[in-house]
């Protein structure tokens, strides 16, 4: 048998390594979620994960996620712009700002979110002669993950636009092209693997969220109660089993979208920089 | 197209990068800036491309106002020092932009595209790359691409920043001789910055050469290099030994040594600083009457017919070191004198060019 020789040293340790460190940090809590799950029968397992209340629920979160995500990506990115490419005044503390929704604690921005778009708050109450009702309701949600997904986006492209040279613009717009044009096609192939990662990480962070949501919310059975806090209703109940057999849905699922957003990231890079 | 640059001035904070330039170039020649770095030439190129806006100061291209135009109605093809190609798209795809941007009244179809940018890719003698993409190719490849892609849009004049400046010397030699020629073959006006004097010397009609916002003199290859008008151009071109001294009658006074000139223009006693090439440049033996500036043998080079000999000042250090002149001459020369290392002797020169000094005269 030929010897493989690899220049880099440690291969055999450094995945030893990873493999260890995975499995003590997220794949054994993880796979006790499915063992619990796994002492339910399965009658009762498929009447717990799909009664009405859990359903519209698993709507109502990954509904709202990858609504989130998707405003974050739009105006995360017109800040992440901003910031990497005008100086204005006061450029620094807006760029620390961004950062902010990461280390509050989510009860602070729970409460502080509600007390401005309840019906009687400095935002709630312009929506309120509208008929809209944006604190306690699922348009409550979809404020709260907005908030806490926005860092993910503007700090995934950020660096990427910092890199983008203006010499590509430049080149474009001497090559004739509209302002929208050498956006559509050269600037926007450039950012979308990084664009597709925050909308990634914006919406796994939304889809976890709790602190915050719960506040805002209302937590109306059937229309405003997220999965998240469906596990929680259980624990309280002791019904451990139910809290995992709905956990173990959630996981799957969203491990499955996440498997799918960064399959269509790696394409987008790949296309990218094809053998670069 | 004819372009004219009428009293440009540009500001980069309290920076003045561009300072009351004026120049008018003719139409279908290879014109090269040329300075060292910090001079302007290349915000002189932004600005008649549109890339950048002068605070004063207009550019007319063909006769017309340009100054406000923006650069995409300007027809310039730019090229940029580190390429600037898509690495997305396929070298014909970058080739291929400048067509598919048009609005779509005046676009080609997709056939007269494709007949197009393989023509293009045959004048740059590219067409087997074209689907590649940036990351695949070499630098000199990667420059060529982005000159096709320039070119495609049939501008009206072709402006070049540093085209050469990333690419090792072999590379930078066989391109620049391609450039010449292409130029020969579509005589499209243009004009490349460059801070390479060799590069400038050997490729363009026209050089245009500057130094700290300024025009110092504009000339063909030959006059820039024989026939230098300022002090600054002589410096900047080719290897040059400069005497700072004063006015003494028909002398140079450099310490204690005298040098003959043959200017009458200059008052008693001004500083000036004497220029000579070095094969214009003369060592003659020492003696307690001998003219010529006093020196020391430090090596002698011998690379070919002709060798250059390096000598060291041998008056007072300049700014912490000696001066350090270069002559070169003839292998028989070389065996008359017999010079060896540590050698006194004094330099004259057959050749020598007089500028008023403003460094000196300031410091006394």
């Amino acid at each position: 048998m030929a010897r493989v020789h690899r220049v880099l040293p440690g291969f055999g340790l450094s995945l030893g390594y990873t493999l260890a460190y995975l499995s003590l940090v997220i794949l054994i809590p993880l796979s006790a979620v499915f063992i619990k799950t796994a002492t339910m029968d399965f009658d009762r397992f498929w009447s717990v994960v799909t009664s009405d209340r859990v359903v519209a629920s698993y709507k109502l979160s990954f509904g709202m996620s990858l609504l989130a995500a998707a405003i974050n990506v739009v105006f995360g990115l017109l800040l992440a712009w901003s910031i990497v490419r005008y100086s204005f005044p006061g450029k620094k503390i807006i760029d620390a700002l961004v950062d902010l929704p990461f280390a509050l604690p989510t009860a602070v921005a729970g409460i502080a979110l509600t007390a401005l778009y309840a019906p009687n708050g400095w935002l709630g109450q312009l929506f309120e002669p509208l008929g809209i009702k944006i604190a306690f309701g699922p348009w409550g949600v979809l404020v709260a993950l907005v908030f806490i997904g926005l860092p993910f986006v503007v700090r995934t492209v950020q660096p990427i636009l910092e890199d983008f040279e203006v010499e590509f613009e430049e080149a474009a717009t001497s090559l004739g092209a509209s302002r929208w044009q050498t956006v559509r096609m050269v600037v926007f192939p450039a950012i979308l693997p990084a664009l597709l990662t925050g909308f990634a990480l914006a919406f796994a962070r939304a889809v976890g969220e709790y602190g915050s949501v719960i506040f805002i919310a209302g937590n109306i059975p059937y229309v405003s109660e997220i999965t998240p806090l469906m596990i929680i209703t259980r624990l309280e109940e002791f019904d451990y089993q139910g809290a995992t057999a709905i956990a173990s849905v959630m996981l799957i699922v969203s491990f499955v979208l996440l498997l799918l957003i960064n399959l269509l990231q790696g394409w987008t890079a790949r296309s990218n920089r094809r053998n670069a | 197209m004819t372009i004219e640059i009428d009293h440009i001035t540009k500001r980069f904070g309290t920076f003045r990068a561009l300072d009351d330039v004026s120049l008018d170039l003719p139409r279908g020649e290879l014109v090269a800036l040329l300075g060292p770095s910090g001079c302007g030439k290349t915000t002189l190129l932004r600005i008649i491309a549109g890339l950048e806006n002068a605070d004063t100061g207009r550019i007319l291209l063909d006769g017309n106002d340009a100054t406000d135009k923006h650069v995409r109605e300007r027809h310039v093809g730019f090229v940029f020092q580190h390429y600037a190609l898509f690495r997305h798209m396929s070298v014909f795809e970058n080739v291929a932009f400048g067509l598919r941007v048009k609005p779509r009244k005046v676009r080609p179809a997709e056939a007269e595209i494709r007949r197009r940018v393989m023509e293009l890719l045959d004048l740059v003698q590219l067409s087997w790359l074209k689907d590649r993409f940036p990351a695949q190719l070499s630098g000199g490849q990667r420059q060529r691409i982005a000159l096709a892609r320039a070119l495609a849009v049939e501008p009206q004049v072709l402006l070049l920043d540093e085209p050469f400046g990333a690419l090792d010397a072999k590379v930078r030699k066989e391109l620049r001789r391609w450039l010449r020629r292409l130029h020969d073959e579509l005589h499209i006006s243009s004009i490349f910055v460059t801070h390479d004097q060799e590069e400038a010397l050997e490729v363009a009609d026209r050089i245009v050469l500057m130094n700290r916002g300024r025009i110092e003199q504009i000339g063909n290859p030959r006059q820039i290099y024989e026939e230098p008008s300022t002090s600054f151009a002589y410096s900047f071109i080719g290897n040059v030994n400069a005497f700072r001294g004063r006015v003494e009658g028909s002398n140079v006074r450099i310490g204690s040594d005298l040098l003959p000139h043959a200017r009458t223009d200059l008052a008693e006693g001004e500083p000036v600083v004497a220029y000579a090439r070095p094969h214009d440049t003369e060592i003659v033996s020492d003696g307690p009457e001998a003219a010529g500036v006093a020196a020391r043998v430090n090596r002698v080079l011998t690379n070919g017919s002709v060798s250059r000999v390096e000598l060291i000042a041998n008056g007072p250090e300049r700014d912490g070191a000696k001066d350090y002149f270069e002559v070169e001459v003839g292998a028989e020369e070389l065996s008359r004198l017999g010079l060896a290392n540590g050698q006194r002797v004094r330099l004259q020169s057959r050749r020598l060019s007089l500028f008023p000094d403003h460094q000196q005269g300031r410091s006394s």
